[in-house]
């Protein structure tokens, strides 16, 4: 049996042993409702556009921290990697940066942007962009040597190896960056709608949770679920390409 | 014998090469700064490579062939001395210089086809021209089967035929090999050597190869550099008296035999001070 194969058949008993204790009443419908039954309250909740207004404003957002964190993260590690002596003196600290709880720091935003997005996307930036900031420098670091003096025999400027050589050749460990501060950008934007904001899918769950319907919570929920399988399938789908390419 | 396997049997006296000089170096020396002290790698150095010579260097670990290497290729300058290809100095990477490594400097990112092409593009060549060139070296290198795959999916010896068939397409009129079959088995680094042959023999280029291995300097040099131990000097040029038309085959000759011994004997000398040096 194949490793797939197995991953989908643990998958689907699990959910298929939730559906049966949810029916049978081992877990009381106010704790948890039946799988089948979130997939027909998201079906309504989509056709009804209720949450239309927090779907897009969370998707937004993490699309505009992924963004952000990719391209910060990127510049910060092409500029760190380029000056020894700074990246001597900052290298501890990015390695021990998940040890901070981000989201200690969201009074300061709130002060310094207010309540909403602005807020929101600042915070999910702050957990995504080391995680590239550490690909980039680990990207340009497994760069052979030997690619390098490649370029110089080919007689290209130095602009012209970084696009054309290191770029390519840096792009798989890149990759893994950008993975990374799309999760990341999830976890931040979504996590940060609990406790800073009046609108966002994170919002609407609390609310939810708060009021007892369990029937919106657990749609948005399973909503959140499939938009990061999907989105996190493609990706690993491309990482994939990209590795095998790397395998020397 | 074949006319392909004879070879000369000729004085293994020190020589230089006689015609005209293609690339020369002159009192070469080139010294490293270190954190806490200077590392004299290399010189001071002459040489002169005639013209569609096959040359090859042999030496100590350590004892700067790939420092010459990057002088002659313009990718290190030398701290004194001069260092000429074509009658003009070296300064920067020169026009006609090309360079095959020891590591794998395929991109993996680029196809057979593309990595070939690479340097063509890069030098903005009309592309019925690059396709034209692109199309004889894959060919000529045995790559015509696999234009469509990427370095990962090719062996090592595969992978460094891609890169030769690079450094071919450019049609260098110098070539200079830092150890290519290093990280090749035994039988692959022989059949690789007679492609090398046949390249040379096609293309009229001068060839510099650095190598670690004896027999393989003895097969494919006209003459062979032996180097000492840091700062590197030549302390012998041994020619070998082969005709231009050979091949692997010469290895079961009793000539190469003595290039072999010859080559070993004086580089024995400076593999024991080396060793002398680490039990010191």
């Amino acid at each position: 049996m194949s490793e797939k194969l197995l991953r989908v058949i643990v998958v689907v008993a699990m959910i298929l042993l939730v559906e049966l204790l949810c029916r049978i009443g081992v877990i009381p419908r106010m704790v948890m409702i039946a799988p089948s039954d979130m997939v027909v309250e998201l079906g309504k909740i989509l056709a009804s556009g209720q949450f239309s207004a927090d779907i897009r404003i969370t998707f937004t957002n993490i699309a505009i921290s992924t963004v952000l964190s990719v391209l910060l993260g990127f510049v910060a590690g092409v500029i760190i990697y380029s000056l020894p002596s700074l990246r001597d003196a900052i290298e501890p600290l990015l390695a021990s940066y998940y040890a901070v709880p981000t989201f200690v720091f969201y009074p300061i935003f709130i002060t310094l942007f207010g309540v909403g997005s602005a807020s929101i996307i600042a915070i999910a930036v702050l957990l995504a962009v080391v995680s590239m900031v550490t690909a980039t420098l680990n990207g340009l670091d497994r760069i052979p040597r030997v690619l390098r003096k490649t370029g110089q025999i080919y007689r290209m400027s130095r602009v012209k190896t970084a696009l054309l050589i290191e770029l390519p050749a840096a792009t798989p460990y890149l990759f893994t960056g950008v993975k990374l501060s799309v999760a990341y950008s999830f976890i931040g934007v979504i996590a940060s709608e609990f406790i800073l904001s009046g609108a966002g899918v994170g919002y609407a769950i609390a609310y939810a949770y708060n009021l007892f319907e369990n029937g919106h919570m657990y749609a948005l929920m399973l909503l959140v679920l499939i938009v990061v399988t999907v989105v996190n399938t493609f990706l690993n789908v491309i990482d994939r390409r990209l590795q095998a390419r790397r395998q020397r | 014998m074949s006319a392909a396997l004879g070879a000369k049997v000729v004085p293994l006296a020190p020589q230089t090469a006689t015609a005209p000089a293609h690339a020369r170096l002159r009192g070469v020396t080139r010294v490293f700064d270190l954190p806490k002290s200077t590392l004299h790698a290399l010189g001071p150095v002459d040489l002169d490579l005639a013209k569609g010579e096959f040359f090859s260097v042999v030496g100590p670990s350590g004892c700067g062939k790939s420092t010459l290497l990057d002088i002659l290729a313009g990718l290190s300058a030398p701290q004194s001395g001069t260092a000429e290809f074509e009658g003009k100095p070296i300064q920067g990477v020169p026009d006609g210089v090309g360079v095959v490594f020891q590591e794998d400097a395929s991109f993996p990112w680029l196809n057979v086809r593309d990595n070939v092409a690479f340097g063509l593009r890069r030098a903005g060549m009309d592309p019925a021209e690059i396709n034209r060139r692109v199309d004889y070296a894959v060919g000529f290198m045995g790559l015509k089967d696999f234009a469509a795959s990427y370095p990962a999916q090719l062996s090592g010896g595969m992978r460094q035929r891609v890169c030769i068939a690079r450094t071919l397409v450019m049609q260098p009129r110098l070539i200079l090999l830092d150890e290519p079959f290093g990280a090749l088995d035994q039988q692959t680094r022989l059949l690789m050597g007679d492609e090398l042959l046949r390249l040379w023999r096609e293309t009229s280029a001068t060839i510099l190869l650095i190598t670690h291995a004896l027999d393989e300097a003895a097969m494919l040099s006209d003459r062979v550099g032996v180097m000492s131990t840091r700062p590197g000097t030549f302390i012998d040029f041994v020619e070998t008296g082969w005709e231009r038309d050979r091949d692997s085959r010469v290895v079961s000759t009793p000539h190469f035999g003595d290039i072999t011994a010859r080559l070993w004997e004086k580089l024995r000398i400076e593999a024991l001070k080396i060793m002398s040096a680490g039990k010191g």
